[in-house]
């Protein structure tokens, strides 16, 4: 049951996205297209599931141990950085089609700062493993909701008239506003 | 030299203004900006890391090997993240708490990265902190501006104190997240007509 809320509450009424503004570079980058969006979702979901992980154990089993936390910032993104490197190799190495369709994505994720963003979130509500992993996936499962539903309803701009100082980002982010208005009605759900 | 120092200067106050001119950085303008004081203190915060960070990346450019170059531009900047984090978890602890992972998340910031990579890795130093301080203005100004209109009309103040009078029923929906993303496309597009006029 507490899973089942920390999920909802993730997804709808905290949407990463939309809600806790992390990670809008790549949503207003590449949402032109809906194959691009959903190629982006699936790097994110796997990237950001992993590098949460990975940033929660080293957080607990070597930061705080060292009392090191305040390395946290530069520990955090070197890991990141180079966990999307190893991934891409692997991926190249041993999963080709893999590779291909999450390709040009997986370098962009470095600087996608609601990567960073869950990994440092995981931290500062001192989740246990099981709750970190859940809030990870759940969070990364809104972030490709926000960016295919955004996606979807950007492809219709292309035959929509649009004041020629609007186009482009400024219609882009009014979209993404109202988007964000409805999914303040998800608020008080849980 | 000295023209074009005044010139890389005030580039980053219109002609390259982020986020509007380049769009880029955009979590920390929309997460920051409830309030005229919160987008002030990050404008401040990004600035100082996008100095530092370009000066150092400038005096390293001829060290750093090619291939290796956007890492090393990640640890020069989370180092000054790092420092920036610190010291105002030490000096302004409130500015710290209300701006929360935003402060760590600087490193991501695509403005500051973006900087090392097309300006500060291949410019001189004077050029490059001139480059640095010029951009780092332009976003502490765009910051306050959002940030003061979202103030004014969400809350009825700016700074804290109240403008709008008494009878002023203030709008919620500017303080929170969708009025972040309208106000920031209004702004936008605002800009672009402005620009429109001026060069026609």
């Amino acid at each position: 049951m507490e899973f089942l809320t920390l999920t909802i509450s993730a997804i709808f009424i905290s949407n990463i996205l939309l809600m806790q503004y992390l990670g809008n570079c790549p949503f207003l980058g590449v949402s032109k297209k809906m194959d691009t969006a959903v190629g982006m979702s699936g790097a994110v979901i796997f990237v950001m599931t992993l590098a949460a992980m990975i940033t929660w154990v080293v957080h607990h089993k070597v930061l705080v141990p060292y009392r090191l936390e305040y390395l946290q910032t530069i520990v955090f993104i070197l890991v990141i950085a180079t966990l999307v490197q190893f991934i891409e190799l692997f991926l190249k190495k041993s999963i080709p089609p893999l590779y291909r369709s999450l390709g040009i994505f997986l370098p962009l994720i470095t600087t996608n700062c609601a990567v960073l963003g869950v990994a440092l979130l995981n931290i500062k509500k001192d989740y246990d493993f099981s709750h970190m992993v859940v809030f990870s996936v759940t969070s990364a499962l809104g972030f490709s909701l926000a960016l295919v539903l955004f996606a979807g309803i950007r492809e219709k701009f292309e035959t929509a008239r649009i004041p020629g100082t609007y186009q482009g980002t400024a219609i882009g982010l009014i979209t993404a506003g109202l988007m964000a208005l409805a999914f303040l009605g998800f608020t008080g759900m849980v | 030299m000295e023209g074009s120092l005044v010139q890389e200067f005030k580039k980053g106050l219109w002609e390259e203004i982020p986020p509007f001119r380049l769009v880029l950085g955009l979590c920390p303008v929309l997460a920051v900006t409830k309030a005229a004081d919160t987008g002030l203190g990050m404008g401040i915060a990004a600035t100082f890391v996008l100095v530092f960070s370009n000066v150092i990346v400038s005096l390293l450019r001829n060290v750093i090997p090619n291939k290796v170059r956007i890492a090393c531009y990640i640890v020069v900047i989370a180092t000054f993240v790092v420092v920036t984090e610190l010291v105002m978890q030490a000096y302004t602890y409130p500015l710290y708490e209300a701006l929360g992972i935003f402060i760590p998340l600087i490193v991501v910031n695509c403005i500051i990265l973006g900087r090392a990579e097309a300006f500060a890795g291949k410019n001189p130093v004077l050029l490059s902190a001139a480059d640095g301080l010029g951009i780092g203005l332009g976003f502490t100004l765009s910051l306050t501006l959002l940030g003061s209109l979202r103030e004014v009309f969400g809350e009825g103040t700016l700074f804290g104190h109240p403008v709008m009078g008494a009878s002023f029923e203030p709008f919620t929906f500017m303080v929170q997240a969708p009025g972040a993303f309208v106000c920031l496309g209004i702004l936008l597009g605002l800009m672009n007509i402005v620009e429109t006029i001026r060069t026609r």
